[in-house]
């Protein structure tokens, strides 16, 4: 019977052809529309590591002045000072451990068809790679000790291995940084990360980082961030006093096995602050916090408001293109009377018309499903170009093309109900008697 | 006019005349909103960084290996761009406008004071800096190459002489009198001397509050081995310019990296580029749902016609004008779109109220729903212009037929 009604149904939408266009365009526009900008908010706002989102924790403390907070609603600064993140990393109460920041350098390339070029690093301790779980094509992370020991070692990402040695393995290689040789001890797998969620403060969808190199190595070379530095008073002379100030500039994070270690460490960095307060420092109340991945990517708005404007807009579009549906479908099924007083009179039931034309409109909500679904493509392509920094989230995965086509059949099906219920209440006597 | 015999015809199809009332209805709300938020983007867009943009370009070069003098490389590289043909000046610069990075700092009346009298940005320049810009000066004098000095990265900030903006110097001293006052750039002594005001100049951050408070500071101030240049070519001369430096600077020396030279007119057209995707995404979806909604009425309104086709007749046969039929249709389409508007005009102050308290975005101005109202009458009386036009057609004879 079903393939009957999808035959009756096809033939019916090709006797009207401009109307059953208008109706599958229109379905076909709002599905584009919404589910474009529902992708690029759903991969935007999608946690990078499921597995263990809850027991990664970013540390804040309020060293901020004791006139003025960080921002205006109170929150704690972004980033910590060096002195904190230094003796957080040295008390290693955490499970894991990893202080960070950002750094450009020059690499000076072994052969000399290759111009020397700027590379952005990650300069962070050990733990960062058990902690945020890169895979390691070749070679492994470098351990504690060569942390201790201010060792000159550094990981490659996978790019910057193919940019220098052709994609083979590299470990026990060295590569000259800014006329330093620092051997390479181990390459990363390709690190696909939607949002670099370890460092939101200089940018959410900024460029990967292309290679790593332990923290103490860095401090020696006296090399300052390349992302962002706040203080609120002014830093002094020179590197030390820099060192020594209240300036923040690292991400902190740690990872917290379960709810107990959490607790213990909240614990742990209250104690830390009320420490230092004895030393005149930490004018605030305190103000710590310790939010996970997903509550930092939440305080961050790593989700655009735009994005969300762009989304709540876009359904509201579908919405009409609904309700344009409705209306069209109504059209069309009341000039359908006659056929179905004819159909009734003949015997068939409301159920078998109701079957029929919501079958119809089924087959509307499907041809717009597949439409929609290459104008989400078309749209995606389009949100690539208008944003060049969103090439991580604006593309379909199968999860998005299911939802995409079921999206517009519920959509076609729900438009349908009331067309289909005004049709089958038809009275064959009525529609006969002419 | 012939209104109750149309409302009563009405009343016989409320269905279809709540859908398309509520298409339009949507249409409003949707439409003011998006066009309003639209509005603000460009008039950001469009806000001058009070530089000269149309001939100015920037580029960074960062040293590398030990024995590289970043001052001294500094100063020889200065040389070799002024010589360029076609170069009318360049500085060394920290940051520029728009550009998203830089330095910001609090600037006070009183040493120690608790919290600064004004937040402002730094450009670290030499005496070529506001030639460079090509910012006006309005009052008082440039620096002197007397004035630049040397210093290192990390150094405290405290010039004798600095030049601010109007803005920046209307908001320190609210008389007018800023020009050789003397202010805090760090938290005590030293005291900075104002010596010149230039009429604007943005911060590096365009979504900043106070964007023109920005602060010129005759230092010379590598940051490692990496300094910034800024450099203003000859009117109309800027791309061969851009071409003659990337080269000399690659020959002026081989032990560093040259990075990427942008125009001004780059960095604004990147600095800009969500805000200018949100105009355009929001363009296309108004384009769409007028479409869309004009489609829609099109659609009804040919059903309409095609369900009264006898009833037309009749009225024709009975003496109505093809005018009147037209007329009919014409007066119908106003009603329901007229019902529509006013439902969307409260949803458009509801959906601006959400949006309000939802991301403190302002308040929808009035005048874009009345506004909104002529386009969607308008849009309401073409579209259904065709189906009416069919109508009046329809001939008398067709009222005998069938019956």
């Amino acid at each position: 019977m079903f393939a009957y009604y999808l035959q009756l149904g096809l033939r019916s939408l090709r006797r009207n052809p401009i109307l059953t266009a208008l109706m599958v365009v229109g379905i076909a526009l709002g599905i584009a529309a919404s589910m474009t900008t529902l992708t690029v908010l759903h991969l935007m706002g999608s946690n990078p590591i499921p597995w263990k989102s809850d027991k990664l924790h970013y540390v804040q403390l309020d060293n901020w002045s004791g006139d003025q907070p960080y921002y205006d609603d109170g929150r704690p600064p972004d980033q910590v000072t060096y002195q904190d993140a230094v003796a957080l990393m040295k008390a290693a109460k955490a499970d894991k451990q990893a202080a960070m920041f950002k750094l450009s350098m020059p690499v000076q390339p072994e052969n000399k068809d290759l111009k020397p070029f700027q590379a952005l690093a990650r300069v962070t301790y050990a733990d960062f790679f058990a902690m945020f779980e890169p895979r390691f094509k070749y070679g492994a992370a470098w351990n504690h000790d060569q942390d201790e020991g201010h060792a000159r070692v550094i990981v490659l990402g996978d790019e910057m291995n193919e940019k220098l040695f052709g994609g083979q393995d590299s470990t026990g290689k060295s590569v000259r940084l800014n006329g330093i040789d620092y051997t390479v001890v181990g390459v990363l797998d390709k690190w696909k990360l939607r949002s670099r969620y370890y460092d939101l403060t200089n940018g959410s969808f900024a460029d990967p980082d292309e290679f790593f190199m332990p923290f103490t190595t860095a401090i020696d070379l006296k090399q300052r961030s390349t992302g962002n530095n706040s203080c609120w008073k002014s830093s002094g002379d020179g590197w030390d006093a820099y060192l020594a100030s209240d300036c923040v500039w690292m991400q902190m994070w740690v990872q917290l096995d379960s709810p107990a270690r959490l607790a213990e460490y909240k614990s742990f960095l209250d104690n830390y602050v009320n420490e230092q307060k004895k030393l005149g420092r930490f004018p605030r109340p305190l103000n710590n916090r310790l939010l996970n991945v997903t509550e930092w990517m939440k305080d961050q708005k790593v989700v655009s408001r735009d994005m969300e404007v762009q989304t709540g807009l876009a359904f509201a579009f579908l919405a009409v293109c609904l309700v344009n549906t409705i209306g069209l479908l109504l059209a069309k099924f009341t000039r359908k009377s006659g056929e179905i007083g004819l159909r009734r009179a003949l015997g068939a039931s409301r159920r078998d018309v109701f079957t029929q034309f919501l079958v119809e409109s089924g087959v509307v909500g499907l041809t717009g499903g597949v439409l929609g679904l290459m104008l989400t493509g078309l749209g995606l392509l389009a949100v690539r170009a208008l944003y060049t920094e969103y090439k991580t989230v604006a593309s379909l995965d199968w999860s998005m093309v299911a939802t995409t086509i079921l999206l517009a059949i519920a959509s076609a099906l729900l438009a349908g109900l009331y067309p289909t219920w005004r049709a089958c209440r038809v009275q064959p006597a009525a529609q006969l008697k002419v | 006019m012939e209104i109750r015999p149309i409302l009563s015809a009405l009343m016989r199809s409320k269905v279809s005349m709540i859908l398309i009332g509520l298409q339009v209805a949507l249409t409003l709300a949707i439409v003011c909103n998006a066009l309003f938020i639209i509005g603000q983007r460009l008039e950001l867009m469009n806000r001058p960084s009070g530089m000269n943009e149309a001939d100015t370009f920037m580029f960074g070069s960062s040293g590398f290996g030990q024995g590289y003098d970043g001052r001294a490389v500094m100063k020889s590289d200065l040389a070799v761009l002024r010589q360029i043909p076609g170069v009318a000046d360049a500085t060394p610069s920290n940051s520029v406008p728009m550009s998203g990075g830089g330095w910001g700092s609090g600037i006070s009346l009183q040493p120690k004071q608790k919290t600064s009298s004004a937040d402002t940005t730094f450009y670290m320049v030499d005496d070529h800096g506001l030639n460079s810009f090509g910012v006006k000066l309005i009052a008082g004098r440039n620096f002197t190459p007397a004035e630049i000095e040397d210093h290192d990265q990390g150094a405290r900030v405290q010039p004798p002489v600095i030049i601010v903006t109007k803005a920046l110097a209307d908001k320190l001293f609210p008389n007018g009198d800023a020009l050789g006052k003397q202010v805090y750039l760090d938290e005590d002594e030293p005291r900075s001397t104002i010596v010149g005001i230039v009429e604007k100049t943005q911060e590096p951050w365009i979504d900043s509050k106070d964007i023109e408070h920005a602060t010129f500071i005759p230092y010379f101030l590598p940051y490692g081995n990496y300094t910034r240049y800024l450099v203003r070519a000859e009117p109309g001369r800027r791309d061969e310019v851009m071409k003659a430096v990337e080269q000399k600077m690659a020959e002026a020396n081989p032990s560093r990296i040259i990075g990427k030279l942008r125009s001004l007119q780059q960095v604004r057209h990147e600095a800009y580029a969500n805000d200018r995707a949100m105009a355009i995404i929001l363009g296309a979806v108004i384009a769409a749902l007028l479409a869309v909604t004009a489609l829609g009425i099109v659609g009804m309104a040919s059903f309409w016609v095609a369900q009264r086709t006898r009833q037309i007749g009749t009225r024709r046969a009975l003496g109505a004008t093809k005018f009147d039929i037209l007329r009919y249709f014409q007066t119908e389409n106003f009603i329901i779109t007229t019902m529509g508007l006013i439902a969307g005009g409260i949803l458009a102050y509801g959906l601006s109220l959400w949006l309000m308290q939802q991301y403190q975005s302002p308040r929808l101005p009035w005048y874009y729903v009345p506004v909104g109202f002529l386009c969607l009458w308008a849009l309401g009386q073409l579209a259904v212009l065709g189906p009416a036009l069919r109508a009046s057609r329809v001939p008398p004879a067709v009222a005998t037929r069938n019956v």
